[in-house]
């Protein structure tokens, strides 16, 4: 292996199992990608919905706390759950939820060894972005009737 | 010879040996595969996470309390926790090991996010057992 002329390829100088010295690329980002692309464009919004529902868990974990605590700070997320605010919030996070939950069944079908062929690859990818759609507006359509 | 020249960091170690090591993170395919275990048990946890959270719209503190100290919901939203942080820390560990170039930055920010994911996910489950339990 020569001696890489970018002093940053220094990171990627990786090796095998076996001992055999290897260049490792870094894994996709979005300099290297076209993010119209229907296969990037999902992988990528895949992960930052993943990313995003992760700090959404931190609702959750202020909903049980002000549960166990009592019911004045119970009031306090009720109140910002129901403002503007935190309703754009929520309705964000159903949407990432359902775009991680069905990019994520793309992959264990993947995992699983089905949906390879790229003209699979494109139809599952819009069907995925498409029923996002579908589900988060049926999954507030239900919240609001209940709530009324 | 050219072979034996290439193999020059791990020479001494037979092909056996290396699946016994189970790789450089000495842990094999356990990380990416308990990473699909969680997803596939937060799926039927997530949908009743939903429909439970839909059913409480708009409940008082009372009824929202009567419903998690209910035991199958106690249960099942305590599974919810420790799947759903399980599940995160796993995830954030992949993305900060693909972006997070200097060693020091990328340890730091996988400690941070293995202790903070271990402490929500205590708050979550003190949470519910305080309601379940008083």
């Amino acid at each position: 292996m020569s001696y890489p002329p970018d002093p940053r390829q220094a990171a990627f100088a990786g090796r095998r199992s076996d001992g055999t010295p290897v260049q490792r690329p870094l894994s996709p980002h979005l300099q290297a990608y076209d993010m119209l692309q229907m296969t990037s464009a999902v992988s990528i919004m895949c992960r930052i919905t993943g990313v995003a529902w992760s700090v959404g868990v931190l609702l959750l974990v202020w909903w049980l706390a002000a549960l166990a605590t009592g019911p004045g700070a119970f009031a306090q997320v009720q109140w910002f759950m129901s403002s503007f605010i935190g309703l754009l919030v929520l309705f964000g996070l159903t949407a990432a939820a359902w775009f991680h939950t069905l990019a994520g069944l793309r992959h264990l079908a993947w995992d699983a060894g089905h949906g390879f062929a790229l003209p699979t690859v494109m139809k599952t990818g819009q069907w995925v972005m498409v029923a996002t759609v579908v589900f988060t507006v049926l999954t507030w359509v239900v919240a609001l009737v209940v709530w009324r | 010879m050219n072979e034996m020249s290439k193999t020059n960091a791990d020479v001494m170690r037979t092909p056996l040996g290396r699946v016994r090591g189970l790789g450089s993170a000495k842990s094999g395919t356990h990380h990416w595969w308990m990473q699909r275990v969680t997803s596939i048990a937060l799926l039927p946890l997530t949908l009743w996470f939903v429909v439970s959270m839909l059913s409480l719209a708009g409940a008082s503190f009372a009824q929202t309390r009567a419903f998690l100290a209910w035991p199958v919901n106690a249960v099942l939203m305590l599974a919810l926790i420790g799947l759903t942080f399980h599940h995160i820390a796993a995830g954030l560990q992949v993305v900060v090991e693909d972006y997070v170039r200097k060693d020091m930055q990328r340890i730091a920010a996988l400690l941070v996010i293995k202790g903070g994911c271990w402490l929500m996910a205590l708050v979550c489950a003190f949470a519910v057992l305080r309601v379940a339990f008083t």
